[in-house]
């Protein structure tokens, strides 16, 4: 067939031009290309968004109804149940981003790009951090009715946002040691949630903070907490990233 | 193709074998020395009473198994970066070894604060800082050993682990201080006791130095105990190795 | 004569746990080669192939890809290697347009339409670019996991049993598409079950027989019959 000829000349005539070398900017592509995968592969197929929701909100009306007779004032209960809910409910999708790799085969592909590896964990971070955060966006808005709390104060949602960061640097990585092993979804939540205490502590002490109508001065150490967590985990879990990967 | 080769054995004592064996007795020495200063020597808190008074005794155990504890930690910590760096598989022993007795030490820590805190706070448990990271610790501990158990690997497993006792390990400064900044904003006064100071006990002389006794004593303990559990997990793996050889 | 080899796999050992699977394998595959590596079901070829690609680090032994040592390159070698595996490396989410142009963003290559294009044309996918992964066929997928591989345009290729559970017809393409490939001067390491496909399409025969190679030769000296008999006598078949 002479169609079918012709492009396989243009296949092997025209050689592929590849901007060679690395640098910053070639890096932080590909550190998109896989974020932007990973939320188009989303977008098709809705598995992690739609969990993720309906687990926390299930969990918030849970939580309102267990202490609906029992607690005076729901203010009192509600930053715990918020961040409660937010580290419950986050395993969900960090369970997906290397788990659907691993379960699908495609995890070589990726190991195979040319470019550090460490550009899959910025990647993966990236996209799990859209996913935990849209999530908390309906949290925070079905508490806002079921708790009838207002918890969309800017200096509590810069906390939950800084709070959700350090939780995808560990839980990513976490996910990526985890992926491959048959107890998967049991043990990346025994992995990740006593290493997260400090941003659970952080987190609750500065949405109560908020709540009781703090000013920004008691609130900055919480914050400094949150900010020095995520710097320090997302720094050590770059490093440590691609050692994950020799014998995969 | 064998990488164990087979050590014959000449009867006799090693050098490693005479160390574990002068760090058992020295241990049992100690703990012994532990128990007598605890329970004699340290001279009754002044300022408080009956089984409170008794129970405060039970500090000198309490606070020498939280060394424990905390060795455990640091040595794995150490053992895992230098498995890292080396791959070299004894350090990855030496590391699992660490925490398996830093996990026992921090039980040991928890039970003893919860005997200890009935009688002072009339509870068992007080969101304490150290106790709070005392548990969290142990928790991360078990999932550590969780985690390894189901890699089959022993490359990966070590590799897996000593990657994530690093950031574990990260965690537990910041989770003391945040807990420990909780409490402070969150006071919570039982009885006439403020538990942040410690039960609230006059410290004398003998006590300190009972308290030196304590953690010097379970210091020792916890080495003796890591070098006979680091040498049993060196039998494992070279039998293990031996074993797939001849298959 | 080795120097100027793409693939050189020297003293190759490899342990699964308590499964010795390569015991001191030696492989050259010189520039424009065809290779069909054959072996019994477990024999170690996907893991030769991994091993060479740098999914996984040889217990012992050295693979060099031109002249390089994966053990000393950095990440920047594995531009240069092409992989088709068991599993297709392909997102079903996705339709075979995007799954395309993400491996090209990943592999740094300029222009990619047109690339991509050129690719779907010569796999015959182009109709159905656009289309999910997951509605194709199994033949249809096989030759889009093939276009991933040679979308980067690289001279090592390592195809593990590409033409499994391929109809007739993406069996033809797979073979039109070894035959321009191998032509150009790269080297090609594949596996298959099939003797007369690897007769058909390679240039030379390597049997892999308890981790080791025992046996290279050119596939003008051979016959069906005959490495049907030789994979016998080795027990590599039945």
């Amino acid at each position: 067939m002479i169609g079918v000829e012709r492009d396989e000349t243009k296949l092997i005539a025209r050689p592929v031009s590849m901007r060679l070398g690395g640098g910053m900017l070639a890096f932080l592509r590909k550190v998109w290309a896989v974020c932007a995968k990973d939320l188009r592969a989303e977008l098709r197929g809705r598995e992690v968004f739609s969990t993720m929701t309906s687990f926390s909100v299930l969990a918030v009306l849970t939580f309102g109804l267990a202490f609906d007779l029992r607690v005076p004032r729901s203010e009192m209960i509600a930053p715990g149940v918020l961040w409660v809910v937010i580290l419950f409910g986050g395993v969900l999708g960090l369970n997906r981003s290397f788990g659907a790799e691993v379960d699908r085969g495609t995890l070589p592909a990726l190991l195979l790009a040319p470019v550090d590896r460490s550009a899959i964990y910025f990647g993966k971070l990236l996209a799990n951090l859209a996913f935990t955060l849209a999530t908390t966006l309906v949290i925070l808005g079905v508490m806002f009715f079921i708790f009838d709390v207002n918890m969309f104060h800017p200096v509590n949602v810069l906390g939950v946002a800084l709070g959700i960061l350090g939780y995808v640097g560990v839980g990513t990585i976490f996910a990526a040691l985890t992926a491959s092993s048959r107890a998967r979804e049991t043990m990346l939540p025994i992995l990740l949630l006593p290493v997260m205490v400090p941003v659970f502590v952080a987190g609750v002490g500065l949405t109560a903070g908020v709540v009781d109508g703090k000013t920004f001065d008691d609130l900055r150490q919480w914050l400094g907490i949150l900010a020095a967590f995520d710097l320090i985990f997302v720094i050590v879990a770059y490093l440590l990233f691609d050692l994950i990967w020799e014998d995969a | 193709m064998s990488t164990a080769t087979i050590k014959s054995k000449e009867a006799g004592w090693r050098g490693l074998d005479i160390l574990q064996l002068v760090l058992s007795l020295l241990a049992v020495g100690a703990m012994g020395a532990v128990m007598w200063a605890s329970l004699f020597y340290a001279r009754d808190a002044t300022n408080l009473a009956g089984d409170e008074q008794l129970a405060q005794r039970i500090f000198y155990i309490h606070m020498g198994c939280n060394i424990g504890a905390l060795a455990g930690f640091l040595v794995s910590m150490v053992g895992s970066i230098a498995y890292l760096i080396t791959r070299n598989l004894s350090w990855d022993r030496l590391s699992q070894a660490a925490i398996e007795v830093g996990v026992v030490c921090g039980l040991g820590t928890i039970i003893t604060g919860m005997f200890w805190a009935k009688p002072t706070w009339n509870t068992y448990w007080t969101w304490d800082p150290r106790l709070t990271t005392s548990t969290i610790t142990v928790l991360v501990y078990l999932a550590f050993l969780l985690f390894r158990n189901g890699i089959d690997n022993r490359q990966t497993r070590a590799r897996f682990g000593s990657i994530y006792a690093i950031l574990a390990f990260l965690s537990v400064p910041l989770t003391f201080y945040s807990a420990r900044l909780f409490r402070s904003i969150h006071p919570v006064v039982y009885g006439n006791e403020n538990p942040d100071a410690q039960g609230g006990f006059s410290v004398g002389a003998s006590m300190t130095q009972t308290l030196m006794i304590s953690i010097i004593g379970f210091c020792i303990l916890f080495s003796a105990l890591v070098i006979l559990r680091w040498r049993q997990l060196g039998t494992e793996d070279a039998l293990a190795e031996l074993r797939e050889d001849l298959e | 004569m080795a120097d100027d080899a793409l693939i050189v796999a020297t003293g190759i050992h490899k342990r699964y746990g308590r499964k010795r699977v390569l015991t001191g394998v030696d492989l050259v595959v010189p520039q424009g080669e065809v290779m069909a590596l054959l072996g019994a079901n477990g024999a170690g070829k996907s893991t030769l192939m991994r091993l060479i690609c740098g999914l996984a680090k040889p217990d012992r032994g050295e693979v060099r890809l031109g002249g390089v040592s994966t053990r000393k390159a950095g990440h920047e070698m594995r531009r240069y290697i092409g992989l088709v595996a068991h599993s297709p490396l392909l997102y079903d989410n996705l339709s075979a347009w995007e799954n395309l142009m993400f491996f090209a963003s990943l592999y740094d290559i300029q222009q990619p339409e047109p690339r991509v294009e050129a690719v779907l044309h010569a796999v015959d996918l182009w109709p159905r670019r656009h289309d999910a992964v997951r509605t194709y066929s199994r033949g249809m997928t096989q030759r889009l996991a093939i276009g991933r591989a040679i979308l980067h345009d690289p001279p090592v290729l390592l195809l593990d049993e590409p033409d499994t559970g391929l109809d007739p017809a993406s069996a033809e393409t797979l073979a039109r598409l070894i035959r321009s490939l191998g032509a150009s001067n790269r080297a090609i390491l594949l596996t298959t079950h099939n003797l007369e496909r690897a007769l058909a399409w390679a240039d030379s025969v390597s049997l892999l027989v308890d981790g080791k190679i025992v046996e290279r030769a050119p596939t003008s000296t051979l016959t069906t019959d005959g490495l049907r008999r030789w994979l016998v006598e080795t027990g590599s078949v039945g």
